[in-house]
């Protein structure tokens, strides 16, 4: 691994500046009376505060929205020259409070030791607050940048009016205005109240800071949270503490939809410790977030919840999804690809193409169930005033706790507060909000401060898996090798039958994910989908559908360029082809591009084909290879950045398998702090290898079959690589996704690098089954 | 029953039952939240606290088998390897999400007080048991052999 070092100015010498689309005459933000303070938020009355609208609130039309007199207090400068942020967004190890506050203190040019930050509760005055989609930089940095050049700009105003010079002759550094004629400086504090009284800027006197002078942006700052955990410190959902809190775990249905059917609570009630017992609602279908029902333990800790759990006798009523078996789901979700499915992309004629061709190829994908498995099982703590309640939760989207919260107690939305801890770990488990759910539902029963415990047991036995999936792919190759014909089907139950009941349609925002948007460079092409019906709780897990997709085109490109005599790494850049930009809506598919627009962020061929040329130089693709060892490539555009992976393995006669390195490069444009998107590509890119290697849930009747770190395995430090390198692109395009581009490439990037070595191709995750053997099957592939 | 404890040079009396896993007393009767649960059935290290200096998964450890042998978590962690690992996991900034890393240090600083400089092989055989899910084994490596290095200067 290169080691993280200071850097200064790494992306300076980029000569594009980044475009910014906010319009000042049309500001993204309120300034607001400095009368307005809040507990907890700003100190004292009287500071420069501005509200940052949050995509098309009210306030982009300058006004606030209905109903919140509490003001929307986003970025302010205290009257102590402090400078204070509310990160709306959740931090999860993602470096998000850092990340805003670098751009926010960047355009001000802050002290640093002087930046604090506020978590948001959940609420809509703060906008989308749905800390997923690795998109929390994507979405606010020109906004952030704006207000900060904005205040800053005010700042040197008051200091040009109070020492009676031109503005010009100001200019903001490191918490101070400095003059520069004459050497004086002062504070930003002292200036606050001057600055207030100033009307806001005109367009023409707001300047961006020049990328030469950027202090923040584009450096690796230190994490804001690190200097606390290091010690212990900080508060997880788990870790809420409240006077006279009670614990709870909860005996949920095995089967999603089921339901008690006959209870003996004798042997719980007589448990050290048990408080009472809480029967939550029956859940009925679309699952939605809301709680799964069961019989709730509350207890005085958590042990004494689990053991009066373990004594709690719970006849169940199995409900309509004890059919569920994986196994036998694998084969019809086999057979759905194998016959036509729904047009979602067409190019030429792919039919005609693959009858004509000199060569065709075939092949079935197949990955499984997934689990999140964030080292924090969910946990949240609800405690209610009359009728009102406030939770707190390591919730990723804190608005649609309140949600969830209001609509399964019955009350309005303006009754439920919701406060965000951190997170430990989130990867989509903790956008679903349905264990705040169960607190606030337990707790007015009981009628005190309650905290759910989910543990690892509840975690990987109730989750919101990422769904099972099936994938054909055909091509037609020309006498020269080359693809002519590209055929795509994929069969997954959606994520919308977790909120449409029955839905079996794959949704165009699944679709999107790394096949409706595949950019190579070949003259017909089709993306069919087929259906697939859901039996357990369908949702997001980091990087999402680019999972599978990702592993069966950049498998099958392998696979091609085997058939075609070529380097794996040659014929993918082929297939990816000239650059060019490619608009998926032109050829029928509903692309929406991660919800960026395709003129900001387009698909780049170049960009593509620029990582995998990177990674390849890096990997030193094309070198001589020990006996037994293979190297592996795959590169996948996903949330809007490119990142493309080399692995190196080697098998023994055994056929066990070692990663002996990894390489990964990634174009997320702009990057906010280099060392923290480093770290992502590092992990991202683990745990994309964690779960080729082993990463299997299974159902059987309609019960997950594993239940803690057993049966359920995840990467440990010995079978993590060695030697892994990454490397970020310089840029100066817009900032693109970080958190979980890197996850894609991983694994087809490993099992073509298992081809490479062996000659055993993989079409089915994950590499190791659950059976523990680590040994591939060579037979006689070796 | 009532049971005495030491944790972190401090004397506390909790009223638990004795198969009370000490993770439970810590976190929900103590407050002493650094110390994580991850799994309850020793599997992921998140938990690890020392007893009487030696690592041990606090989930599955009955507070009534730890005695009056003195109890470390990562609140009361001190000394000089701690510190260098406090100094090398902030120098290569290390942790992501975090919660789990209340474990690896205590790991960490466990296995640099056995071995001062240790192997790779050494890291495998002493972190394996601390799961990470944000994957930042690559950073835990290099800052246990960083740490060593600091600690020979």
């Amino acid at each position: 691994m290169k080691p993280p070092q200071a850097r200064a100015n790494v992306f300076v010498e980029a000569t594009k500046s980044i475009s910014v689309s906010s319009d000042i005459s049309n500001p993204p933000f309120l300034r607001l009376d400095p009368r307005l303070g809040r507990r907890g938020f700003l100190a004292g009355a009287g500071a420069l505060l501005f509200a940052v609208a949050l995509e098309d609130s009210a306030l982009a039309q300058g006004k606030l929205p209905q109903g919140n007199k509490d003001a929307l207090l986003f970025v302010g400068v205290q009257p102590n020259g402090s400078v204070v942020l509310t990160c709306h967004r959740s931090e999860m190890g993602q470096q998000t409070w850092t990340a805003m506050a670098q751009i926010l203190a960047n355009e001000l040019d802050a002290d640093w030791q002087r930046v604090q930050i506020v978590q948001a509760e959940g609420h809509p005055k703060y906008g989308n607050q749905n800390t997923d989609g690795s998109r929390s930089v994507r979405l606010n940095f020109d906004r952030l940048r704006l207000a900060g050049a904005t205040m800053r700009t005010l700042l040197e105003q008051a200091a040009a009016k109070h020492w009676k010079v031109p503005p010009s002759s100001c200019e903001a550094e490191l918490g101070f205005v400095l003059h520069r004629g004459s050497q004086r400086k002062l504070n930003f504090g002292e200036l606050v109240e001057a600055a207030n009284k100033l009307p806001l800027p005109t367009a023409s006197q707001v300047k961006l800071r020049e990328r030469k002078a950027w202090r923040y942006l584009c450096h690796d700052i230190k994490s804001l949270t690190t200097p606390s955990i290091v010690k212990g410190e900080g508060t997880f959902g788990q870790d809420v503490r409240r006077p006279g809190m009670l614990y709870a775990v909860i005996a949920r249905p095995p089967q999603v939809l089921g339901r008690p059917k006959h209870v003996d609570d004798a042997a719980t009630l007589k448990t050290p410790g048990v408080k009472q017992l809480v029967k939550l609602p029956n859940l009925e279908a679309p699952v939605g977030f809301k709680p799964l029902g069961g019989i709730a333990v509350v207890a005085k800790d958590t042990w004494s919840a689990i053991r009066g759990r373990e004594a709690l006798e719970v006849e169940w009523e199995v409900g309509p999804n004890a059919s569920y078996d994986s196994k036998s789901f694998e084969q019809s979700l086999l057979k759905a690809v194998r016959k036509p499915g729904k047009l979602a992309r067409k190019r030429g004629d792919v039919a005609r193409a693959l009858s004509s061709a000199a060569k065709r190829l075939e092949a079935e994908y197949y990955v499984p169930h997934l689990a999140h498995s964030a080292m924090e099982p969910p946990a949240a703590v609800a405690e209610w005033t009359g009728d009102r309640v406030t939770c707190w939760g390591c919730g990723q989207t804190p608005q649609k706790a309140r949600q969830t919260v209001a609509q399964v107690c019955g009350v309005p939305e303006a009754n439920v507060t919701i406060h965000v801890t951190w997170l430990g770990g989130g990867f989509g488990r903790k956008s679903k909000p349905d264990f705040f759910a169960e607190a606030a539902l337990i707790a007015r029963e009981v009628k005190a401060p309650v905290k759910v415990v989910w543990t690892r047991e509840d975690d990987l036995q109730h989750a919101y898996y990422h769904t099972v999936s099936a994938q054909r792919l055909e091509a037609g190759l020309d006498a020269t090798g080359k693809c002519v014909a590209l055929l795509h089907r994929t069969a997954f139950p959606p994520i919308t039958s977790t909120f449409v009941a029955g839905a079996t349609d794959a949704d165009p925002g699944d679709l999107r994910l790394g096949a409706s948007d595949t950019p190579f460079d070949v003259p017909n092409l089709q993306l069919e989908s087929g259906q697939a019906e859901a039996h357990i709780r369908i949702g997001w897990l980091r990087s999402v559908a680019n999972i599978y997709h990702a592993f069966a085109v950049q498998s099958f490109a392998a696979e091609m360029a085997h058939a075609a005599g070529r380097d794996p790494k040659d014929y993918l850049l082929e297939l990816i082809g000239p650059p060019r930009t490619i608009d998926p809506n032109q050829e029928g598919a509903k692309y929406d591009n991660y919800g960026s627009p395709l003129k900001d962020y387009p698909i780049d061929t170049a960009r593509l084909a620029k990582v995998t040329q990177e990674v390849a130089t890096l990997a030193k693709w094309g070198r001589k290879l020990p006996t037994g060892h293979g190297l592996g490539i795959a590169a996948h555009r996903s949330f809007v950045s490119y990142v493309a992976t080399v692995v190196e393995v080697a098998v023994d006669e055994q056929g066990r398998l070692t990663i002996v390195g990894v390489w990964s490069v990634m174009d997320a444009g702009t990057v906010v702090n280099p060392n923290h998107c480093e770290s992502q590509l590092e992990g991202g890119t683990l745990f994309g290898l964690s779960n080729a290697l082993f990463g299997e849930i299974t159902a059987t009747r309609g019960v997950i079959d594993q239940a803690n770190f057993p049966d359920w395995r995840v990467m440990r430090m010995h079978e993590a690589p060695r030697h892994m390198e990454v490397k970020l692109i310089e840029s100066s395009a817009p900032p693109g996704g970080v958190g979980e581009p890197p996850t894609p490439p991983a694994a087809p990037a490993l099992t073509n690098a298992i081809f490479a070595a062996t000659g055993l191709r993989i079409r089915r995750l994950p590499v190791f089954g659950t059976d523990r053997i680590d040994r591939l099957k060579l037979g006689t592939h070796r | 029953m009532t049971i005495r404890l030491k944790v972190n040079g401090k004397v506390h009396d909790v009223d638990v039952a004795g198969d009370t896993p000490l993770l439970w007393v810590l976190r929900d009767h103590l407050g002493l939240t650094g110390t994580k649960f991850g799994c309850g059935v020793a599997q992921c290290g998140a938990c690890t606290v020392y007893v009487d200096g030696s690592p041990r998964r606090a989930c599955v450890a009955p507070v009534s088998s730890v005695g009056n042998k003195p109890v470390t978590t990562i609140e009361g962690l001190e000394g000089p390897e701690a510190d260098a690992v406090r100094e090398a996991w902030l120098s290569l900034q290390v942790p992501q999400c975090g919660y789990c890393q209340s474990g690896q240090i205590m790991s960490a600083v466990a296995l640099l007080k056995k071995r001062p400089a240790p192997t790779d092989t050494d890291i495998d055989h002493a972190m394996t048991g601390n799961i990470c899910r944000c994957a930042t084994y690559m950073r835990i490596r290099r800052a246990i052999h960083d740490a060593a290095g600091n600690l020979k200067k």
